[in-house]
């Protein structure tokens, strides 16, 4: 009977209070904010001009936020200061309308927590009314959790079916490679598993809520244990997990256990990422990646390659990665700076670019581009490399496009790359080469002069 | 196995009357406290100011998901250079993420829900007086303190909070050059992680030393709550793991400051080459695994004991299987040690040990498995009282279903090719780790509210929290695994320089709606909660009928948990609705003499003498008793 007041009008008036106040501040903070702003010497702006250069101050803004990130700051702390400076150029401009708006939302917010007290309120009303005429019960709230749990079951699992078919339907395109098609059949057949459990335990957990809910007219059933149940679900889902366990493992194996002679013939391309851009090398004619060195990287040979090693000279740079279908490709991945990964989620393909630490990735695509879009019926349609590890501002758009062509399209589109060793690069490695032989010689003749 | 408990032999049985009396100051009753009820209220306040300040990191990085495109003045108002111009800047986007994740996982789910409930829970349940060493208890908590507000300060540095990730993983971490965060805010990251296991460690030798040592008379290891089986070997974890995360991070601050080399090697960075060599940053992962995967349970199995006792109590009904629920924490106990590879499947470590890891990984569902179906039948045919608590334990259930089945997508190495760091691997731990875990914590904070503050918290807005959050965290979770599916990548700023990604951003608008509502609904929980400190309905001693110990101190907290001596305990914890028994729970205080029309064979654990008083009482009575194995 003595229910403690939760919401009592105090508090509402209180609140209202506080929210009428809080509508008054918007004229206190502008003007607080405009003393600010003399303060700092920087233009204090009428209000008119306000509104009139509100639009191109967000622009620039904008624009070089966006510089900011393009550009490859030596410094760390460059970027930010460069940004304060940018950010002091351009006036504080701030329309007043903003304050307005938030604090109509606070308001807004402050009437939400108003009507939901004056909600309860009324239950408690209600519920004290009904126990002073004696006869009839306090709302049973047992009762109604319990129905909501029903509710729940049923707009849960209608929910999940809505996603699986709406959602299901955007999410998934049938894998480009010969391995993400395993990867495929894998996946289908744990998303049926793991669904049948997901609905039955569902089931069970909701429907348990609703049925056994407190009456106060029952007695709970004393079942402490039953051991046999309990082996049961023990050993089913362990039956279960090795069979799923037993497939991942030889699929996995399959993957990225390549023996040395298939890897050897595949066509070998390497990929280095840096932040924010990957760089594609083809292997050439001798499919052979050349060696390098970060030690040898200049602002013209940006991957370090070694041109002392031969097999690097007919490297060929990719503007976007172009790989023949039905042909087996390996992937050597770099990274110059820090973490990347390589990821082309269409052909089930992801491995991370380690700085210091080549990795590997060996697929053979399946489906051409041009066969892709005619399946999804999307002429737009372009498979993707993107970097799937968090590496900087710049993460959200560090992107290639990869195209899948037929091999006589891929051939051609080869031909019209460029080699790394072109003609400025090879004047600098003779430049190197000279400069090296006589560094040798003057050795030699001092070590003939220690002599 | 009763013989095995010591029983509490220490100085507070002599005149521990007088012992209360001593005179306490404001500052030695509510800040430097020593007596681990208030400990365990700081800290669950801290970590509810914290957690509701990384509920609100979430929201703005949600805002800028949602509305990629669009300005929001205000928060240039707020948050100055970091949102020029309305709309939030890609590097403190990333801060956000790291920020939000770093708070959630250490500060709000680690400590905020390890600290509050072993702190409260194990003296109080086991029959102890206070902690085995208060003074340590106490330095737990301020050391979790300092590293709250050295995280916290991170705001206030020029080139922002640390922004690598929750994971830091170096190189990004390591280098300033990288990116802004990894200058000071990463400084100060690293500092209050530092802080932050110092204290953890400390609060885990506690939880052991104390339930190793000071349990009540007649409390043996196999009466105890599943509470208090999954707060002790949650500690357990976390001293055994927490120590590697600090080889991690002190290997990690030399890099940043010293010049060595021991996750940096061959990097190129605006334009210079790095002199560093020889380093790996795969050594860091595994380093920092060994502690992260360890930590998801460190997180996960306080949920799960909470929740075992308020579904045993509010179901009136023993919990199902008690022994096989104490054995499944055992083995996720052990096998969270060695599973911590499922999360470098693609890092670059050797695919063979990535099998392995796999193989591992997926044997640990199998615990998993077992406590869900022990909750199920738990729940058949009892007498379901849906309070709070209940509503919240029944939501950890149901999240830890959802979010363990993908668990089974992720452990596998071959999908996780696909899977890794996409929105479905987001979707996974925060439907299984974040959401359950939120679920126990607070299913433990609305149960034993009346302990902690003798009052007790309104239902109606109790129903309302739950309702809110519980369908708030299906609608943002649920649509992101099919994200992750299609390939979104996680910790992306914006959607819209993909063309397949942009076919989400209707969805991630309907994500931070139902986030923002869901948010609101938390308010309703911390207005019910400070509301009800001073003016919550006064509790009775025993408001839930329950069987454990903590529920025989005084309403009124005094130093010392019980004004006489501490009660003996004579039974396990959930004999609740037992046949024969007038009332539908029996405290674990209340001897078998007591009880003898409810008493069964396998109550007396082999005990000859008292079966065979039993038998002579039945014989006396005419009872026939059917043997229940």
């Amino acid at each position: 009977m003595r229910y403690k007041k939760y919401i009592n009008f105090k508090t509402i008036f209180s609140l209202v209070i506080c929210a009428l106040l809080s509508l008054q501040t918007p004229a206190f903070a502008q003007a607080e904010d405009s003393a600010a702003t003399t303060n700092d010497t920087s233009q204090v702006v009428s209000s008119s001009e306000l509104q009139a250069k509100a639009d191109s101050t967000g622009k620039t803004v904008s624009d070089t936020t966006g510089n900011a990130v393009a550009a490859q700051t030596p410094a760390g702390t460059s970027a930010s200061s460069n940004a304060v400076e940018a950010a002091q150029q351009e006036e504080k401009s701030i329309d007043p309308q903003v304050y307005k708006n938030f604090f109509y939302y606070v308001l807004l917010f402050f009437l939400v927590c108003i009507v939901v007290g004056i909600i309860g309120k009324i239950i408690q009303v209600y519920e004290l009314t009904k126990e002073m005429q004696g006869k009839g019960k306090r709302v049973n709230w047992n009762k109604f959790n319990g129905i909501l749990f029903l509710i729940m079951l049923f707009l849960g699992l209608y929910g999940s079916y809505w996603s699986y078919v709406h959602h299901g339907s955007i999410a998934w395109r049938d894998a480009a490679s010969e391995h993400g098609a395993k990867i495929d059949s894998m996946f289908i057949i744990t998303t049926v598993i793991t669904t049948i459990v997901f609905v039955l335990t569902h089931i069970l957990l909701f429907g348990f809520s609703f049925v056994y809910k407190s009456t106060g007219k029952r007695k709970a059933y004393f079942y402490p244990h039953n051991n046999l149940v309990e082996k049961i679900w023990t050993i089913v889902p362990a039956i279960v997990l090795t069979i799923l366990v037993l497939f991942g493992f030889f699929t996995w194996r399959s993957i990225t256990n390549v023996p040395d002679d298939v890897a050897a013939n595949a066509l070998q391309v390497e990929i280095t990422g840096e932040q924010f851009a990957w760089n594609v090398r083809y292997a050439g004619r001798d499919n052979k990646i050349g060696k390098r060195s970060i030690k040898l990287t200049t602002p013209m040979n940006g991957l370090g390659i070694d041109f002392n090693d031969k097999s690097a000279w007919d490297d060929v740079r990719g503007s976007d990665i172009v790989l023949p279908v039905g042909k087996p490709v390996r992937f050597t991945i770099n990274s110059k700076d820090i973490l990347h990964s390589f990821y082309m989620p269409d052909f089930r393909v992801q491995m991370n670019a380690v700085p210091g630490m080549a990795t590997h990735f060996q697929m053979t695509p399946r489906f051409t581009t041009q066969e892709m879009r005619e399946k999804l019926n999307n002429p737009e349609f372009d498979f993707v490399m993107l970097c799937a590890k968090i590496c900087g501002q710049g993460h959200y758009n560090m992107q290639k496009t990869v195209r899948i062509v037929t091999e006589a399209e891929y051939k051609e589109w080869l031909s019209t790359q460029t080699y790394f060793f072109d003609e400025e690069a090879k004047k600098e490695f003779k430049a190197n080469q000279a400069a090296k032989t006589v560094e040798k010689k003057e050795d030699n003749k001092q070590l003939a002069l220690n002599n | 196995m009763s013989s095995t408990a010591i029983p509490y032999a220490g100085a507070g049985d002599h005149g521990h009357d007088a012992h209360g009396h001593h005179h306490e100051t404001f500052l030695t009753k509510y800040i430097f406290s020593q007596d681990h009820k208030m400990i365990a209220k700081q800290f669950l306040i801290t970590g509810i100011i914290m957690a509701f300040f990384a509920m609100f990191l979430s929201i703005l990085f949600r805002i800028q998901l949602a509305w990629p495109e669009k300005d929001f003045p205000i928060l240039e108002v707020f948050l100055g250079k970091w949102a020029e111009g309305g709309r939030i800047r890609p590097d403190f986007f990333l801060s956000l993420v790291t920020i939000h994740g770093t708070i959630m996982v250490f500060f709000v789910l680690t400590a905020g829900l390890s600290g509050t409930f072993s702190n409260l829970l194990i003296p109080l349940q086991l029959g102890a007086r206070d902690m085995a060493s208060p003074f340590m208890n106490m330095l737990s908590y301020w050391f979790f303190f300092s590293a709250c507000v050295v995280m916290i300060s991170s705001f206030f540095v020029e080139s922002g909070p640390a922004s690598a990730g929750w994971t830091i993983y170096p190189p990004l971490s390591a280098l300033p050059q990288a990116i802004p965060g990894s200058g000071t805010g990463m400084s100060l990251w690293l500092a209050s992680m530092v802080l932050f296991i110092a204290s953890q460690v400390m609060g885990g030798i506690n939880y052991i030393s104390t339930v190793l040592n000071m349990r009540t008379k007649g409390m043996s290891l196999w009466r105890m709550p599943l509470t208090i089986w999954a707060v002790f070997l949650t500690a357990i974890v976390g001293l055994l793991s927490f120590p590697v995360l600090v080889s991690a991070v002190v290997l990690l601050i030399f890099d940043r400051s010293m010049g060595t080399s021991f996750y940096l090697s061959d990097i190129i960075i605006g334009g210079k080459i790095l002199p560093n060599e020889g380093g790996s940053p795969i050594l860091f992962q595994h380093l920092f695994w060994f502690l992260g995967h360890p930590e998801v349970y460190i997180v996960l199995m306080p949920a799960l004991g909470l929740t075992s006792e308020v579904i045993a109590t509010n179901s009136r009904k023993p919990i199902f299987g008690y022994h096989a629920m104490v054995y499944s924490l055992i083995g996720i106990t052990v096998l969270s040690f060695i599973v911590w590879g499922h999360h470098m499947f693609v890092t670059g470590m050797n695919p063979f040990l990535g099998g392995v890891f796999m193989i591992t990984t997926l044997i640990i569902a199998v615990p998993s498995a077992v406590k869900t179906f022990n909750y199920l039948a738990t729940l058949w045919r009892g007498n379901l009282k849906f309070t709070p608590a209940m509503l919240f334990a029944i939501g950890l259930v149901s999240f830890f279903i959802s979010g363990g089945l993908t668990g089974i997508f992720l452990g596998n190495s071959a999908l996780d090719i696909n899977l890794h760091d996409t929105y479905f691997v987001v979707a996974h731990f925060h439907l299984v780790m974040g959401s359950a875990s939120i679920c126990g914590m607070l299913c433990g904070v609305y149960h034993w509210y009346p302990k902690m503050f003798g009052r007790m918290m309104n239902d109606k807005l109790g129903y309302l929290h739950f309702w809110m959050t519980f369908i708030g965290a299906y609608l943002v979770f649920f649509p992101m695994h099919f994200m992750g599916i299609d390939g979104v990548p996680r910790r992306y700023y914006s959607f819209t320089n993909f063309p397949f990604m942009q076919e989400w951003l209707t969805v991630n608008v309907f994500i931070t709606w139902a986030a923002i509502i869901a948010g609101f609904g938390q308010i309703a929980f911390l207005f019910n909660f400070f509301y009800s400190i001073w003016f919550g309905k006064k509790a009775t001693q025993n408001p839930w009928n329950s069987n454990t110990l903590e529920w025989t101190t005084p309403v009124e907290h005094l130093h010392g948990n019980w004004p006489g001596e501490i009660p003996t305990v004579y039974r396990w914890p959930y004999d609740y609705s037992k046949p024969g028994h007038d009332e539908d729970f029996i405290p674990q205080t209340t001897p078998f003499s007591e009880t003898m029309t409810s008493n069964l064979p396998h109550d007396f654990e082999g005990d000859a003498v008292a079966e065979q008083i039993q038998r002579e009482w039945d014989k006396e009575h005419g009872i026939e008793r059917v043997v229940h194995h």
